[in-house]
């Protein structure tokens, strides 16, 4: 395997300026990125979640060549990314799901001939790339339509044609879903777990969507203030926040339920309990309900929401596993 | 260069009024300057006669659209909304590319904003024509220098937008300043010799849009006008440089805006 993206210490501050009495305004320092070290191998799909202003963006701009790092390394594609910014934006692809990286006067079509120009791909390459995301991101019907025309879902899927047609090593996603409807997000998704099965390429994603993880990465990192809370993947993270899956029961008529060993009881009403598993499986439970008059049972897998919405209120955690 | 020229295309509405109010002016500063001449009581003002003037005001109303003086914030507003970072994310320094784009801009007023005021001008008023075949080209050649001028002084007026974020006092201030300076309002040798050569040569607002103008009238002998032209190619060359420099220091503290 081969490390694609590397960083070590990375740690970026901005200076604030708070207001102090009427003229006065004090200068301070703040930490949006407080050393992170990531390893990211060839070919890997990781996510990259965190709390609104956990510096996940501000860790893809330093790690795109755009901000520069107050302290530490990195290294992408073999490049030192702000010495190197031009060079590696042709190694890289990034969409940024908030801001527009085509031209807003001109149809989609002429945006990515463009791009061809720009980053001097030939033309049949260009053909072949363009062809593939236009039948899997089903461009066809707006691809003469401008840019500011577009529906956010259409233009998205033009933003991720735009990052790809120049064929990059490695592709920064930050906020891909953001404000799409259903249809949209899956066909994104769809696109993105097509990309990421030729393993060719590497991406990292940030997103606050967590079936956007759940449906495409198999590692998950987590930050928080500025730092890796989480490197692992996500049933991981549902081992060390202590996720349970839980098996609900209803009865025909009501009948103390039992207690079992490696499972919490919680009875809801005289027709309805819960059992949390904490050792037993869901058929060792079973057999042991087997007297009762059950009417239907459901086994509930334990949600990443719930295990990152912990994460994100709790008091931060310091330890990276 | 060519997406500058497809971009400006697409507004074509835009450019029609922007033809029309150029050549409504044109009749408007054309009679104000003749009536200057006229008033002076001499043959000619400045070395301008009466057809020189014109044809400095129908060429120079063409010109501005072309040169583009004011009117361009379009880096200041992507620092603004942060839309910036899209281009540095591409594999070409930004001030390149967004020459590159000025100048296929440029090349579409070219076409659609010099060449109606340009016509319309010989239609109501005496016309100077160029005596010397030297003269056209080295018009094109000080155009083309004061485009490519022109592009690095608004790139260094919106690049304060880095540090500023709000650039219309800077704006409010090089619009004031290029106009005056550069030859928009009146011809800079109306001014006394005292005044004009320190100003032509120490800044590069007369290269802007007096050079090429006096070019074309003939004012100058050959090797003065060439002289002329090699004054604006050192600006250029000094001009991109700064912008340049200005680039790399606004990207070591770039800060994005808007997360």
């Amino acid at each position: 395997m081969m490390t694609v993206i590397a960083a070590h210490g990375l740690r970026k501050e901005f200076t604030v300026r708070v207001k102090v009495g009427w003229l006065r305004r004090d200068r301070r320092t703040v930490a949006a990125v407080d050393g992170v070290d990531l390893a990211i191998e060839r070919g890997e799909m990781v996510g990259y979640i965190g709390p609104n202003g956990a510096g996940k963006s501000t860790t893809l701009k330093m790690l795109t060549g755009v901000l520069t790092p107050t302290a530490g390394q990195i290294s992408v594609c073999g490049f030192s990314p702000v010495r190197q910014r031009t060079r590696l934006a042709r190694r890289i692809g990034v969409v940024f799901g908030q801001r527009s990286q085509l031209w807003w006067d001109l149809p989609l079509r002429e945006s990515f001939d463009l791009l061809r120009h720009i980053y001097r791909v030939p033309p049949a390459e260009h053909a072949v790339r363009l062809r593939r995301c236009r039948s899997l991101l089903d461009l066809d019907e707006f691809l003469d339509t401008p840019v500011r025309q577009l529906s956010l879902g259409q233009r998205m899927r033009g933003e991720l044609t735009a990052a790809l047609l120049h064929g990059p090593e490695v592709l920064f996603l930050d906020e891909p879903t953001i404000g799409l409807d259903v249809v949209s997000k899956q066909a994104v998704r769809g696109f993105l777990a097509e990309l990421g099965a030729t393993g060719d390429v590497t991406l990292m994603l940030t997103t606050h969507d967590l079936a956007d993880i759940e449906k495409l990465c198999r590692r998950l990192l987590v930050i928080d203030h500025g730092r890796v809370v989480h490197d692992g993947t996500i049933e991981a993270l549902h081992a060390r926040y202590g996720s349970r899956r839980r098996v609900v029961v209803e009865l025909e008529s009501p009948e103390a339920p039992p207690e079992v060993p490696g499972a919490t009881l919680t009875v809801v009403s005289p027709l309805r309990f819960e059992y949390d598993l904490t050792g037993a499986t869901a058929g060792e439970l079973l057999v042991r309900l087997a007297g009762l008059p059950i009417r239907d049972v459901s086994i509930v897998e334990p949600d990443i929401e719930d295990v990152v919405a912990r994460l994100y209120t709790g008091v931060p955690v310091t330890d990276a596993p | 260069m060519g997406a500058g020229f497809r971009r400006y295309s697409t507004y074509r509405q835009a450019t029609i009024a922007g033809a029309f109010t150029n050549t409504v002016f044109g009749f408007l500063r054309c009679y104000v300057l003749l009536a200057v001449v006229a008033g002076a009581g001499t043959a000619t003002v400045g070395g301008y006669d009466a057809a020189r003037l014109a044809t400095f005001v129908w060429f120079g109303q063409g010109l501005l659209a072309v040169v583009l003086l004011w009117g361009w914030t379009e880096l200041a507003d992507r620092i603004r909304t942060g839309d910036v970072v899209a281009d540095l994310l591409r594999p070409v320094d930004p001030v390149t590319r967004y020459l590159a784009t000025d100048l296929g801009r440029a090349g579409h007023a070219a076409v659609t904003r010099l060449v109606p005021p340009v016509l319309t001008g010989p239609l109501f008023f005496p016309f100077y024509v160029p005596h010397r075949w030297t003269t056209v080209p080295l018009f094109v050649v000080s155009v083309v220098l004061a485009t490519v001028l022109c592009f690095g002084c608004r790139y260094l007026v919106n690049a304060t937008g880095y540090w500023l974020l709000d650039i219309r006092g800077p704006m409010i201030l090089w619009a004031l300043v290029s106009g005056v300076l550069g030859g928009l309002y009146f011809p800079l040798r109306f001014l006394p010799d005292a005044l004009v050569v320190p100003l032509w040569v120490l800044t590069p607002l007369p290269s802007l849009f007096q050079t090429p103008l006096d070019i074309m009238v003939e004012i100058d002998s050959t090797p003065r006008q060439l002289w002329l032209v090699a004054l604006q190619a050192a600006w250029v060359a000094l001009v991109l440089v700064l912008c340049r420099v200005v680039q790399r220091r606004a990207e070591r503290r770039l800060v994005v805006q808007g997360g």
